[in-house]
């Protein structure tokens, strides 16, 4: 008998699973099996029902109907606790831990009780684990400094340390640099030789295709395809997720117009370890996509800063059709037609408990929501159906507290109040992290639009296929330093990546 | 035993609970009866009388919840911003001096009354204005200063009924000389024990309403509430919003004492308010900070002092039974108002 593979044993069976929020089916009798050492991906659009399905199967929602079973035994539904003894263990999309304790505390918080103080087995415990999976941390740094990649470390090192046997990772590398997602392959992939099995999100389909041994394709919450991963290719499966064919949009070259916003040798102080921009000089033209690539954590933050209106340079200058700007504030931004699509969603873009229509009218409210301190609810409820409508945001209603709406769904939602107020210059930082391709496509075919009606675009983002498929010109950045510009077509992926390791700026600095 | 969000609470959790905890609450009142050595029920019958029995019992409640109503908007606005006023206290007696020193005779009808108003709530406003500035521009915590400014207040007023405002015909009673009649607030109804400040109340506290869910500033409060980051990231200036925020809450809090001056006491003394600033934080809190509830919350807790006074007359109970009540009513509330966003689960 094989341990692994099409035959190895069943550890994990959802039977035909339903849920519904009011009105909206999330999941629609949904049946998955995983197999010891396999890695399944779960694929579908923003909205189809993923992270519901997993918040299901780990107890912290109740199905309406359909059962769970763990290694051929029921697990007993709404049952966090259960799940957990079961052998299951959950990565969130968004992180859980406490940042005021250090790596060991975190592991052991909610396992161990409060009161076995020794630290000494559990150490032991954690440090071959992190050997053994290649999860490099050290157990007594506090969680509040370290890196994205490394809490999600912490966030496996943890279930593994509850003796996982089945582990679920929901979209764990949206917000990973390539390098880390990498190092996260390589640890799962230990995982599975050792007998582990893997439910995997994602909607980056070049990973689920170097890392899953099947695929399982969800839309509005039904099971619509289910395939071998050596048996497809992604045009296959971006066209079971979406329901057709789908092409990324390619943007032609066009004949740029005159700069519109200018950052003219902008320098800002460091931040603990991230950089702040080294004399960083940039021009964004009308009719053009500006793309600004580089490892985050190497000054993007600080830019991007700079041209939403958060901050002035400490040094240098930022102008306006060649004005050079005094005061800067987001409100002046806005005023001036920067658009902004923040890279924090959650605790930038939007307020939790505010409802969509209050969401969508948050820069706008006093420009074209009011009169004389008056808001007019209706029309604010008539733009945000409008945006629900035209970017196909999934939620029962504006009424829906945004909280409640999946990553991708949230994200177009801030596209559409971003791109509402016809903007001049379009910061879109991110912009289509944690998107399906079907909404990948949508947004960045409305940033290439709004180029076309003389917007200056800056995008910034650490996919350079994304980065090289849109922009009309590139920048890379790293170390807070900004290249030259690279014109359309001058540049490939891999010289591209010198920059961004920092070895041709050396050679620039030293010419 | 865990605790575990709930996303979308249902109209009976967020009913209920509250309910429950009033509940409990009259649970509590009993035991305390009890450990007086009354009997609780008829303890409790005597406070409902108390409050509620007569038309002067009415009357007496509803004048008793006239400060709770604008004290307890005051923090009801401001909490709704999380700007945590613990001074309405302060703010009560800034309101009070002022209504002293426009009504004893510097103005006459018809401008008196408006003009005292509209300067207790500036002074109101203006004493909440220091720790707000502090905590825009130090990030001083206006917890420690609205909570100090209520004791520097107190010796203040004691001071002004010491000295410069002392009754000359006060017979040794430090309390300020009366107002003139036309500096008074008229009766409702005539015959009635019942003055014009309760009126007054309730339309303030539709007039927050309307602020809060009408107008550009409302949205703004709860924005900068919830999210300050967000706030200030869609363009709302935050630090703006937190003064305009503390001008409405001093402003609220001053014309509770304004009102009890003017309306029930017609001078100043020491003894002007048994704490209504800080019972104007239960009053909100019960009201899950919502302006309309505060009329409710107030009369309740109103009711419950008017009636526990009437009680312990009649069973020798003490007094302090209300205060206790009050207390466990906010312990109450607070955990219902928890509970009703999280769950328990066992496992
Ligand atoms: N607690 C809830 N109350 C109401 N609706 C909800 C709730 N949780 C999820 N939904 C809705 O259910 C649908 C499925 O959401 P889910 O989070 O499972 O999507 P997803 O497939 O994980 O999407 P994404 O890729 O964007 O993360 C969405 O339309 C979402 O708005
Ligand atoms: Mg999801």
């Amino acid at each position: 008998m094989s341990s692994t593979g099409p035959g190895a044993e069943v550890v994990l069976r959802l039977d035909r699973i339903s849920k519904s929020f009011g009105a909206l089916k999330a999941n629609d009798a949904v049946s998955l099996t995983l197999r010891r050492g396999e890695v399944v991906a779960l694929l579908g659009e923003n909205g189809a029902g993923k992270t519901t399905l997993m918040n299901i199967l780990f107890g912290h929602y109740l199905a309406d109907d359909g059962g769970v079973e763990v290694f051929g035994q029921p697990l007993p539904p709404g049952k966090p606790k259960a799940a957990l003894a079961a052998g299951v263990g959950m990565v969130h999309q968004h992180f859980t831990l406490a940042g005021n304790l250090t790596v060991l505390e975190n592991i052991r918080l909610g396992t161990d009780a409060l009161w076995s103080r020794g630290h000494g087995g559990a150490r032991a415990k954690v440090e071959r684990l992190s050997r053994d999976f290649g999860l490099a941390v050290h157990p007594d740094a506090k969680v509040g400094r370290l890196s994205v990649g490394e809490r999600q470390r912490v966030e496996i090192l943890k279930a593994l340390y509850r003796d996982a046997r089945i582990l679920i990772l929901d979209e764990p590398t949206a917000v990973l640099t390539p390098q880390e997602s990498e190092a996260l392959f390589a640890t799962l992939r230990k995982a599975t030789a050792l007998g582990l099995s893997v439910i995997f999100i994602s909607h980056k389909l070049h990973e689920v295709m170097a890392i899953a041994d099947r695929c399982v394709v969800l839309r509005h919450g039904r099971v619509v395809g289910e395939v071998d991963t050596h048996a497809t290719d992604k045009g296959q499966l971006a066209a079971l997720m979406v329901g057709g064919e789908l092409s990324l949009p390619r943007a032609e070259a066009r004949v740029a117009g005159e700069v519109l916003m200018q950052l003219d040798r902008a320098s800002t102080p460091d931040r603990g370890t991230v950089p702040g921009l080294r004399s960083v000089s940039l021009a964004l033209r009308a009719g053009q996509i500006t793309g600004l690539a580089g490892v985050s954590g190497n000054g993007q933050a600080a830019l991007a800063e700079i041209i939403a209106g958060l901050a002035l340079p400490a040094s240098g200058s930022i102008s306006l059709r060649g004005v050079p700007v005094a005061r800067w504030t987001p409100g002046e931004a806005l005023a001036q037609g920067v658009a902004r699509i923040p890279e924090d969603r959650h605790h930038q873009g939007s307020i939790a408990d505010f409802d969509l229509t209050e969401n969508a009218v948050l820069e706008s409210y006093r420009s074209r929501f009011s009169r004389r301190g008056w808001m007019n609810w209706r029309a604010a409820r008539e733009f945000a159906q409008g945006i629900i409508r035209a970017y196909d945001v999934r939620c029962p209603g504006p009424e829906t507290r945004i909280r409640l709406l999946s990553g991708g769904n949230m994200q177009k939602l801030i596209l559409g109040r971003a791109m509402a107020s016809d903007p001049v210059v379009i910061l879109a930082n991110q912009p289509v992290r944690g998107l399906d391709v079907g909404a990948i496509a949508y947004v960045q075919s409305q940033l290439i639009a709004a180029r076309d009606r003389g917007a200056a675009v800056i995008l910034v983002s650490e996919d350079l296929d994304e980065i090289i498929g849109l922009s009309d010109v590139i920048h890379v950045m790293s170390q807070g330093r900004l290249s030259p510009a690279f014109v359309r077509g001058t540049m490939t992926a891999a010289e591209l990546g010198l920059w961004m390791a920092g070895q041709k700026f050396e050679g620039a600095d030293a010419a | 035993m865990r605790l575990e969000p709930v996303a979308n609470p249902s109209a009976a959790r967020r009913l209920g609970l509250p309910a429950l905890a009033l509940v409990a609450t009259l649970g509590v009142a009993m035991g305390l009866a009890l450990l007086a050595g009354a009997n609780p029920l008829a303890v409790l019958g005597q406070i409902a009388t108390g409050a509620l029995g007569s038309k002067l019992a009415i009357l007496e409640t509803l004048n008793r919840a006239t400060p709770l109503i604008f004290t307890g908007l005051a923090v009801a606005v401001a909490f709704r911003a999380k700007l945590w006023n613990i001074g309405a206290e302060a703010q009560l007696y800034a309101g009070a001096i002022l209504a002293v020193v426009l009504g004893t005779g510097v103005l006459g009808s018809p401008w008196v009354l408006p003009v005292s108003a509209l300067a207790a709530m500036l002074a109101g406003a203006a004493l909440l204005l220091g720790p707000v500035l502090l905590k825009t521009r130090l990030g001083v915590d206006e917890v420690v200063t609205t909570l100090l400014l209520n004791f520097i207040m107190l010796l203040f007023v004691s001071y002004l009924l010491e000295g410069p405002m002392k009754d000359p015909m006060g017979m040794g009673w430090p309390k300020s000389p009366a107002l003139i009649p036309e500096a008074r607030l008229p009766r409702i109804v005539e015959g009635l024990r019942l003055h014009w400040g309760f009126a007054l109340a309730i339309i303030a506290a539709v007039v927050v309403w309307v602020i809060q869910t009408r107008t550009t500033l409302g949205f703004e409060i709860r924005a900068v509430g919830q999210n300050p980051e967000a706030a200030r990231f869609a363009g709302m200036p935050v630090n703006a919003v937190l003064v305009k925020t503390a001008l409405l809450s001093g402003g609220l809090a001053a014309l509770a004492g304004w009102s009890e001056v003017a309306g029930l006491k017609g001078h100043l003394s020491s003894d002007l308010s048994p704490g209504f600033g800080y019972t104007g934080i239960i009053v909100a809190m019960l009201a899950l900070l919502h302006p309309l509830g505060v009329i409710v919350t107030a009369i309740f807790v109103a009711g419950i002092f008017v009636g526990s006074d009437a009680m312990s007359r009649a069973a020798g109970v003490p007094t302090y039974i209300a205060d206790m009540l009050m207390a466990t009513a906010l312990l109450f509330m607070v955990l219902a108002i928890l509970l009703t966003r999280v769950r328990v689960v066992r496992g």
